[in-house]
């Protein structure tokens, strides 16, 4: 166990010197991924210079949503970010080398790419959450310190679980990357929004059937202390970690599902 | 010295026609090409179609209470659609031909060719832009009208104005992913510059949200001291109609100015690059 740790480790240490000896790049990709996803909050800030609610909610309601949805996909994206690169595996056929290695699967392939780059993003998204709940002026008590803690991991394993799932649609069609990167994308910026923005089938299906509202609307309300305008029942926040363990079980098993019926591309 | 210079004298134009039918033969080609890659076509449509639901539900929020920044509700649902069709058409983000060609030293072949660069990337690009029109523009643009309420031009002149606005839009935007990319002419990876290309790109085009949200002063430099607007925002105002005729015209002529100042810029930088270029490998 500690053996293939320690290997696990030495991949991802390579990794690290790997990306840093393009030194320019390097630092110009660690700031420009942070600064794109700026591009998130700065749309955010005009909408609401133009309005004073959005959908029922404040700015500095809407910020805590926002800050919560950014934090959960950042920590997910830098852990399996690299999933998404699974089609390229498969079109070029490396993936056999990686499946004749006596690692896991998984766990090489995100250990192959680790987003060293995209570290500036956690920052950046863990100085939203806390400016946003300084801003929103929340009554903190013991539950919502246990919440502000709880619901970005849990966020983080809700994204995580569906990158995941999303990418293993690679397995049997290359191009689909980009139709798995419009709904983890899409899902952050739908749960950057409260969802009452968003209505009929859309939201249902967004919210409800994905389980988008369980990363930051339901867990974002506890925080406030603010009553769902849809009605829901305050305690939906602490299901956020359940959801979150559902979709990682569900990840894993479509996971498994694609890897024993991979066939290589054979060229 | 005996400098190399594969831009030197290579306009030998017998007559109009030929590099007429030289462009139109690349451009045929680049409309072929991409209509081969017929599953990333249905990958992006996806995207965009996502995108367009999530960005049409938030500003229809914004517009619940009435006119914001002079848009309407049904103006900002088609500004929406609208934007999330031409961004294939002018290609904004996914294009890297000429950073590949740059780093795998391919680039020798494009230099050795009877036509400029800049010209012969621009000819493929417009056929690319061509194929686009139909399968990424109306697409999504179907999508928006079978689920939302467009808005629906009044002006007669207000469809021909779109399509040259688009034209030059795709000018514009395809100088500035050119001139980007010719990065890699000095930098050997370039994702940074990409990275910022992507942020300034979608911000100052007006993708995220209409230019006109922001303060007066803060569209007005964004409009005359940024290419941006001039790749999205323009054919998005002009169909929409969102000002009178005249500022229609106006927000052409400035295309029109940063589509000769752009491509010109191009051939600076294309010059500058064959200088100094060392094509690698054996």
């Amino acid at each position: 166990m500690a053996e293939t740790l320690r290997v696990y480790l030495k991949l991802i240490a390579a990794q690290g010197r790997a990306q840093a000896s393009y030194r320019t790049s390097f630092w110009l990709d660690l700031a420009g991924s942070t600064v794109v996803v700026g591009a998130d909050l700065l749309t955010v800030l005009v909408i609401f210079s133009r309005v004073p609610t959005l959908a029922g909610f404040a700015i500095k309601e809407t910020l805590i949503l926002f800050g919560l949805a950014l934090t959960s996909f950042s920590l997910a994206d830098l852990i399996v970010g690299n999933i998404e690169k699974i089609r390229i595996y498969v079109r070029m056929g490396s993936l056999d080398t990686v499946m004749i290695r006596p690692l896991s699967v998984l766990a090489q392939l995100l250990c192959a790419d680790v987003g060293f780059r995209r570290a500036g993003r956690i920052v950046y998204a863990a100085a939203v959450l806390v400016v946003a709940t300084g801003y929103a002026g929340i009554d903190w008590t013991p539950e919502r310190v246990a919440m502000v803690v709880i619901a970005p991991i849990a966020g983080a394993a809700f994204f995580c679980g569906f990158f995941v799932a999303t990418s293993t649609v690679a397995f049997w069609w290359i191009e689909s990357g980009e139709i798995a990167n419009s709904l983890t994308y899409g899902g952050r910026d739908f749960t950057s929004y409260p969802i009452t923005v968003y209505s009929g089938w859309f939201r249902k299906i967004f919210a409800f059937g994905l389980g988008f509202a369980f990363v930051a609307y339901y867990p974002g309300l506890l925080l406030l202390g603010k009553q769902d305008p849809l009605g829901g029942p305050s305690w939906l926040g602490w299901l956020s970690p359940l959801v979150s363990a559902a979709v990682l079980g569900l990840a894993a098993f479509i996971w498994r599902f694609g890897v024993r019926h991979y066939r290589s591309t054979g060229s | 010295m005996g400098l190399l210079d594969a831009t030197g004298d290579r306009h030998t134009i017998r007559n109009f026609t030929e590099p007429l039918a030289l462009i139109g033969a690349i451009a045929a080609s680049g409309f072929r090409r991409f209509a081969t890659y017929r599953q990333a076509t249905v990958a992006s449509l996806a995207t965009n179609i996502m995108f367009g639901f999530l960005r049409t539900y938030v500003l229809l929020a914004v517009a619940s209470g009435g006119i914001v920044a002079g848009y309407s509700g049904s103006q900002l649902v088609t500004y929406v659609w609208i934007g999330q069709g031409l961004l294939g058409v002018v290609m904004l983000w996914g294009w890297s031909d000429l950073a590949d060609r740059i780093r795998s030293g391919d680039i020798v072949t494009d230099l050795l060719r009877p036509i400029h660069p800049v010209l012969n990337y621009l000819a493929a690009d417009l056929g690319r832009a061509g194929y686009a029109m139909i399968f990424r523009f109306v697409p999504p643009m179907l999508v928006g009208a079978l689920f939302f309420d467009l808005y629906l031009p009044v002006d007669a002149i207000t469809y021909p104005l779109f399509l040259l606005s688009t034209l030059l839009a795709v000018v514009v935007c395809f100088a500035c992913r050119y001139l980007v990319q010719a990065s890699a002419y000095w930098l050997l990876d370039h994702r940074g510059v990409t990275m910022a290309w992507l942020f300034f790109s979608g911000m100052l085009g007006g993708l995220y949200f209409p230019i006109r949200f922001l303060p007066d002063w803060a569209a007005a430099l964004i409009w005359f001291a940024t290419p941006g607007p001039s790749f999205l925002q323009a054919p998005m105002d002009v169909l929409i109609e969102r000002d009178g005729l005249p500022v229609r015209f106006g927000m052409i002529a400035v295309q029109v100015i940063w589509a000769v100042v752009l491509i010109w810029l191009c051939r600076v930088v294309q010059r500058r690059a064959e200088r100094k270029l060392v094509i690698q490998g054996g």
